[in-house]
């Protein structure tokens, strides 16, 4: 597993193709949204965290499909499937691989988005963060098994959003009125329930993509 | 062929039961049972809608449980049985998507409301066409069905937590509508007998589509496999 996340990292650190394009595409996203609202109109506020969240949902979903079209060329998978590690490994290795991902482009998304909105940094923040990394894992987890899936149907670009969006409503919607409750001054323990249901998400998903993976994979 | 004849004769009872229970629905809805006093004559769609609703839910379960037994088993009868019921739970969770507005329109007022209910069966229909068109664009029928059941048991596990969700989302930005339909107005025994006879109407004829479907996938497999048979021998 570990081995597996490695690899990844490596050759991300190689190329830097991934990290790019999530990147530029989270920040395209919050240009267009800042667009798309009024500037320095109080909608910005309350548009916030929708347009922090649809950032996260686009560059998560371009990025997730991307980790399995490395290893369809030259049949990297077959070589992966052929070591002597349980399938499930492999899934948890990549969903990891994608969530660091995920979290290192969001390092940047996020000061841009707080500088575009301008929005006072507060306290608050620790609550966006921890959410945010709940919502990514809950996305890695389960983009990493539609992608595996996606990657190989014929209609892959489009396949894996039609497959992920609706199934992560529930973290689409927990962390834009999460986001959204911080922003205007409510504590943590106000908005906790939403947590637990977000990392509930996250581990029932995290189980069901382990035990089904190998169906994913096999020929 | 003494076993397809039964099929067929019991396929054939499903239809004529079907049928008919769908006959005496349509009579009780539209003379025998008396008009709302409160929601006026447009509340007759709800002997519609709230079966529909409901065999939608029980079309998913059942992909889901076909969904899991064929990746367990591994047989095509499953698979058959998971595409079949999403197909048709499909079509019904559209006829619930149209039967709702026409209903809510004249009763809240709006087409649309985001309502709980009403954003879970929106997404339910989002995930389960995904779930068919997963049949469609992959290579090999084998590798679609089993993608397919990923989805429909990974649907299934899904949907209890989105209904959590958009119940909270809207809890917390409070409804200005009363969101509750319920069976509480149905305080007439002629409403609930109507209630009841369109539920066995709607599940029976649930049992016949996917019975239908069934037999259709049933044949196109045997056509491919004689297919497979005449190619390869010659």
């Amino acid at each position: 597993m570990f081995a597996i996340i490695r690899k990844d990292l490596l050759l991300e650190l190689r190329t830097k193709e991934t990290l790019t394009s999530l990147l530029l595409l989270g920040l395209l996203t919050l240009l267009v949204l800042s667009f798309a609202f009024e500037p320095g109109s109080d909608v910005r506020v309350e548009a916030a965290p929708g347009a922090l969240w649809v950032a996260v949902v686009f560059a998560g979903v371009l990025g997730l499909s991307r980790s399995f079209l490395a290893e369809r060329e030259n049949e990297c998978l077959q070589g992966l499937l052929l070591c002597p590690v349980d399938r499930g490994s492999i899934y948890l290795g990549k969903t990891a691989a994608n969530f660091l991902f995920m979290t290192a482009a969001q390092v940047v998304v996020l000061p841009i988005f707080v500088f575009f909105f301008n929005l006072t940094v507060t306290t608050a923040f620790g609550g966006i963060i921890l959410t945010m990394l709940l919502g990514m894992f809950g996305f890695s987890a389960v983009g990493t098994l539609f992608a595996a899936i996606a990657v190989r149907t014929r209609a892959r670009e489009v396949m894996l959003p039609l497959l992920m969006i609706p199934l992560v409503v529930p973290l689409f919607i927990g962390g834009v009125t999460v986001t959204h409750k911080l922003l205007i001054g409510k504590g943590l323990d106000e908005v906790s329930q939403w947590l637990n249901l977000m990392l509930g998400f996250d581990v029932i998903f995290l189980v069901v993509g382990w035990l089904v993976f190998e169906y994913a994979v096999e020929d | 062929m003494g076993e397809s004849n039964g099929k067929t004769l019991l396929g054939n009872l499903i239809a004529a039961l079907a049928g008919a229970t769908m006959l005496a629905a349509v009579y009780m809805v539209f003379v025998y049972v008396p008009t709302d006093s409160a929601q006026g004559i447009v509340q007759r769609v709800f002997y519609f809608h709230v079966p529909i609703a409901i065999m939608t839910f029980l079309a998913f379960g059942v992909v889901a449980i076909a969904s899991a037994m064929f990746l367990w088993k591994g047989t095509r009868t499953w698979d058959r049985l998971a595409h079949s019921s999403g197909e048709v739970g499909m079509l019904f969770c559209s006829l619930v998507l149209i039967t709702g507005p026409i209903l809510a329109k004249p009763i809240w007022w709006t087409w649309w409301t985001w309502d709980a209910r009403l954003t879970t069966a929106l997404i339910l229909c989002l995930i389960y066409a995904a779930y068919l068109m997963m049949r469609t664009v992959t290579t090999t029928g084998e590798q679609g069905a089993r993608y397919a059941a990923i989805l429909g048991i990974v649907g299934a596990v899904d949907i209890p937590i989105i209904n959590r969700s958009v119940y909270w989302w809207r809890t917390i930005h409070p409804a200005v509508l009363v969101t509750r339909e319920g069976g509480s107005g149905l305080s007439d025994p002629r409403m609930q007998a109507t209630l009841g006879v369109c539920f066995a109407a709607f599940f029976l004829l649930y049992v016949w589509l996917v019975w239908v479907r069934d037999e259709n996938a049933r044949l196109q497999d045997a056509l491919e496999d004689l297919r497979q048979r005449v190619l390869g021998s010659r």
